[in-house]
Order: C-alpha cells, then sequence, then structure tokens
C-alpha cells in the first residue's frame, strides 16, 4: 500500500491517491480538493501545481514549466513548490508515483 | 507568485477539524449569520437497524423500522438530487450501512454522479468481497467505530460477542484495498482507561485518522449517562494523553478530539448552527437538521418523500427555520457576544434537558440550569452504576448481571 510519509524533492513524482479528488466545483465556481470527510478550497497556485501531480511528472519538471510560464527565477520557484507539495503531502493529499518493479 | 506559494494555505483545518472544515472556507467571505449555503456534505443514515448494541449509539430511542426505509430508488433519487444541489460528499452511515442489501449500488450511484462517498461502520457484517465490491463502487473511504482497544470490554459495550476481532480484521483488509481508514473511538467513563491503548491500535492499524470522541449525552447516552460519564479526572487525563499523541504522532496519525460538553467551558457550536451547513437525511427520508433532531416533540421534519425538493426543505421548512441564525433566540444568548460563536449550543440537549429546544443549552455556564445538571452529572460520574441499557427496536434492554452472558447479537 502507499506510504503516506513521502519526502518531496525534485525528483519526486507525486500524484493525488485514489481517495483524494481535485474537481471544479460547479455550484460554487471555486476548485475544492475531496479527501475524507474533508472539503478544502485550494487556491489557484495550489490547483496549478496539483493538477501537474500526474505521478509521470517530476518535481523538476514542473519547476522548469512553472519557471518559464511566469517568468520567475526558477530557485524561488523550486523552494516553493516543494515547500507546498511537503505540506500536502504531510497532510495525505498526495503520494509517491510507485515504482513499476513489481 | 513565489511570495504566495510557500505560504499558500489549503485550509486551515486546524487541531480539531470536523468534517466541515471546507465550509468556514469556501463561505468566508460572508458573514456568519448571513446565509446557509447548500451544505459540502451530508450524512445518510440508510437504515437504523444494526447487529450492535452499543449503550451511547446517536440514533434516536424511537427508531425508524426496515419497513419505512426508503426504497434503493429513492435513495438513488435523493443522491442524484443531492448532486445537482451542489452536495460534494456523502458519508454512508446507519444503523448499520451495509445491513442494507444495496449498499454497493448506492455507493455506484454515487460515484456516477459525482459524489465522494465515506462509509461510516460498526465494520461487522463485511466480507472483504463485499469491502471490494464497495471499493470498486468507488466508495473512498472508511470510518469503523471501535468500542475498546480489547475484546473484554469492546464487546460488552457493543453488545455483541467476537465484534472487536471481525473489526480489526475488516481494517486490515481496508487497508490492504488501498483506502483510507479512520477509527472511531466513543469514550466514556469505562472504556477511557483504553485510550492510550486505543490510540496505539489505531496507529498498528495504519489508521490515517483517529476521533476520539467523547459521548454526547443525548437519546440513548442520556438514559445511559449515570452508567457512561466520565470523572472530571478522567477528561483531564484524556486530554493530556490525546495533546501528548497529537504531537508524538504528527504525521503518521491525526488525532481528532471531542470532549464532553457537560465539561466544556462554553456550549458546543452543535451542527455549525441549526440549518447552516448540515443536515442529514433519516432512513425513512426525513430531512433532519441533527441526526437527534426528532427527538424535538413539537417539530415537523419535511421528508424526500413529500412534493417538496431538498433544496426547498433545506431553506423553507419551518423545521430548519425555527432555530437558525440567532432570532429565536431567548437570553441569555439573545445579548451574548458568542451567539455566533456556538449559536446556543444544542437545540436536541436543551430539549432534553430543560423541556424546551429553544432554551440555552444547559452546558453553557451561562444558562440558569447549568449548575443543577452539571452536579448531576458528576454524582453520577462517581457512582458505581455500571449496568448498560441495550440499544434496540424494544425501547432498549438492561444489562443482565452476568456481563459475559449477555452479548447475544441481534
Amino acid at each position: 500500500m502507499a506510504s503516506r510519509n513521502i519526502s518531496v524533492s525534485e525528483t519526486s513524482r507525486p500524484k493525488l491517491p485514489r481517495h483524494t479528488k481535485l474537481k471544479f466545483d460547479e455550484t460554487r465556481q471555486v476548485w475544492v480538493i475531496l479527501a475524507p470527510e474533508r472539503v478544502l478550497a485550494p487556491d489557484e497556485i495550489a490547483v496549478e501545481v496539483l493538477q501537474l501531480c500526474d505521478g509521470v511528472r517530476s518535481v523538476a519538471a514542473m519547476v522548469d514549466q512553472l519557471a518559464e510560464k511566469y517568468a520567475a527565477p526558477r530557485e524561488a520557484i523550486a523552494t516553493d513548490v516543494v515547500a507546498m507539495l511537503q505540506d500536502l503531502a504531510d497532510k495525505g493529499f498526495l503520494t509517491e508515483a510507485r515504482e513499476s518493479t513489481a | 507568485m513565489s511570495d504566495t506559494l510557500a505560504d499558500n494555505k489549503m485550509t486551515p483545518p486546524g487541531p480539531n477539524a470536523a468534517p466541515s472544515d471546507g465550509l468556514a472556507v469556501l463561505e468566508s467571505h460572508r458573514s456568519a449569520a448571513e446565509t446557509h449555503g447548500i451544505p459540502l456534505a451530508v450524512l445518510l443514515e440508510v437504515t437504523h437497524r444494526c447487529p450492535l448494541q452499543c449503550p451511547y449509539c446517536s440514533n434516536p430511542v424511537e427508531l425508524d423500522r426496515g419497513s419505512t426505509e426508503l426504497t434503493s430508488d429513492e435513495w438513488k433519487k435523493v443522491l442524484s438530487e443531492l448532486a445537482e444541489l451542489g452536495v460534494l460528499q456523502v458519508h454512508f452511515s446507519g444503523g448499520e450501512p451495509t445491513a442494507r442489501k444495496d449498499i454497493v449500488e448506492l455507493v455506484q450511484h454515487a460515484s456516477d454522479v459525482g459524489l465522494y462517498s465515506n462509509l461510516i461502520t460498526s465494520a461487522v457484517l463485511l466480507t472483504k468481497d463485499k469491502l471490494s465490491a464497495l471499493a470498486d463502487a468507488g466508495l473512498s473511504h472508511v470510518q469503523i467505530s471501535f468500542q475498546g482497544n480489547e475484546p473484554s470490554v469492546a464487546d460488552r459495550v457493543a453488545g455483541l460477542k467476537d465484534a472487536h476481532k471481525k473489526k480489526l480484521e475488516v481494517a486490515k483488509w481496508t487497508r490492504e484495498l488501498d483506502m483510507p481508514l479512520t477509527v472511531n473511538a466513543v469514550m466514556h467513563r469505562q472504556n477511557l482507561h483504553q485510550l492510550s491503548d486505543i490510540i496505539q491500535m489505531a496507529v498498528d492499524l495504519d489508521a490515517d485518522r483517529l476521533e476520539v470522541a467523547n459521548v454526547q449525552y443525548y437519546g440513548w447516552a442520556l438514559k445511559n449517562r449515570a452508567a457512561l460519564m466520565p470523572t472530571i479526572e478522567q477528561i483531564e487525563e484524556t486530554s493530556r494523553i490525546v495533546e501528548e499523541a497529537q504531537v508524538r504522532l504528527k504525521g503518521t496519525l491525526a488525532i481528532d478530539y471531542v470532549v464532553p460538553d457537560y465539561y466544556a467551558l462554553r456550549p458546543k457550536k452543535c451542527m455549525g448552527g441549526w440549518g447552516r451547513q448540515f443536515f442529514n437525511i433519516s432512513p425513512a427520508g426525513k430531512v433532519l437538521p441533527c441526526h437527534a433532531a426528532e427527538s424535538i416533540t413539537g417539530l415537523e421534519f419535511e421528508s424526500v418523500r413529500s412534493n417538496h425538493s431538498i433544496a426547498w426543505i433545506w431553506q423553507n421548512s419551518e423545521a430548519f427555520n425555527r432555530y437558525r441564525g440567532t432570532g429565536w433566540m431567548p437570553e441569555p444568548c439573545k445579548s451574548c457576544e458568542f451567539r455566533e460563536v456556538d449559536y446556543g449550543g444544542c437545540r436536541c440537549q436543551a430539549f432534553a434537558l430543560t423541556g424546551d429546544a429553544g432554551n440555552t443549552d444547559p452546558a453553557c455556564a451561562l444558562s440558569p440550569r447549568h449548575e443543577e445538571i452539571f452536579k448531576q452529572a458528576e454524582r453520577e460520574s462517581a457512582g458505581t452504576q455500571n449496568r448498560f441499557l441495550y440499544r434496540n427496536f424494544a425501547g432498549g434492554t438492561l444489562e443482565s448481571d452476568k456481563p459475559q452472558d449477555n452479548p447475544n447479537g441481534a
């Protein structure tokens, strides 16, 4: 089963676990994260980053993409993205793509 | 961007995140008293049937019989309607929700209409195949109630032999199926000594979350208050154990803690305020502001079987509007600075203890009845009356003198 205590680095390839769903709430016109008995409202940037968490893309690749899009220094983006993803992971909303060694 | 990203806050769920914690965020731009948007999550009590007989059951003393339950098609219609209204999550609860033969079908329908499903279960009726079928139907989370950390206390409280063993087994299957697990531990005088072991049990079961929920005293629990009420010393010890564990297990196990409101300084913000952010649907289809609301006599609750939509019932029905907001409040609530903090506490408790649901909840120190009720509870907690009145459809059965003969299933 998926480990819940992942440590996020630039080589991580995080994804949302099966029980965490990122969804656009049509009624309230806002993105929400659905998790066990909880509904959370991520801000726009968190949504953008979470949409990149497909279990294939590495954090480094996400950072490159965001740095380019926002024409911002890569280092600053990297620090922020890793911190945000670690926070999400600690709350159980992210997991690591499993190695296909089985 | 970089400035906002690092301190991006998904939400501040806080240490005592309630199931509705997202609501505060989603409604944060509105004033507390202004509106009552449709709830994010709805509790579906799909049946009152249950093989357990817990003496603190949150179901009403007058249980809905199986013959009155909504049919599969009626529940599916409810689920579709909820999704359309903007409800995001449903909690399949009971009674024991898996006592319904159509539970997989209902979970599948919830998934089909885009609802996130939680199962709140005693676990004792589940097989591995059934749990697997529920997972395949889209179930996202399982919450299992535990009555203790070992069978002698747990099976006695549940009134069912081998219940504890079965729960442990189902908890393991839940994790094997990669579903998140919440352990729900209802605490009272006769099991609080096991709290540390229950916390360890939750860790060993690889649970994500543990709810340490002190019994709330209405309905069945009020009938059993003398056997369940913890002492103030027990509560102090409990708070100490929980706080220590919350720090020690950060990142491993989230612990939500509900104190018994008799010993709290202020009344609880029951249901987040009557008709503000919560409703549940009873087995027979009544739309209720709280799962104990039917204990309040004199209030008429509308059913999904009526000609009204759920949205209409939520917004316009007499029962939801009676205690909504602050306009109904008498003194001392009316002029109280906390009136939008706790909304006067719990209507069901006010009714049960004072005979009028419109009174201030006696759990509040400002209630004229507070002292008297608190003193009575304190006396009861020090007493030796440990026999349970077990919950059942016959109005309750008193535990026999020989507890080992008692657990009998149902």
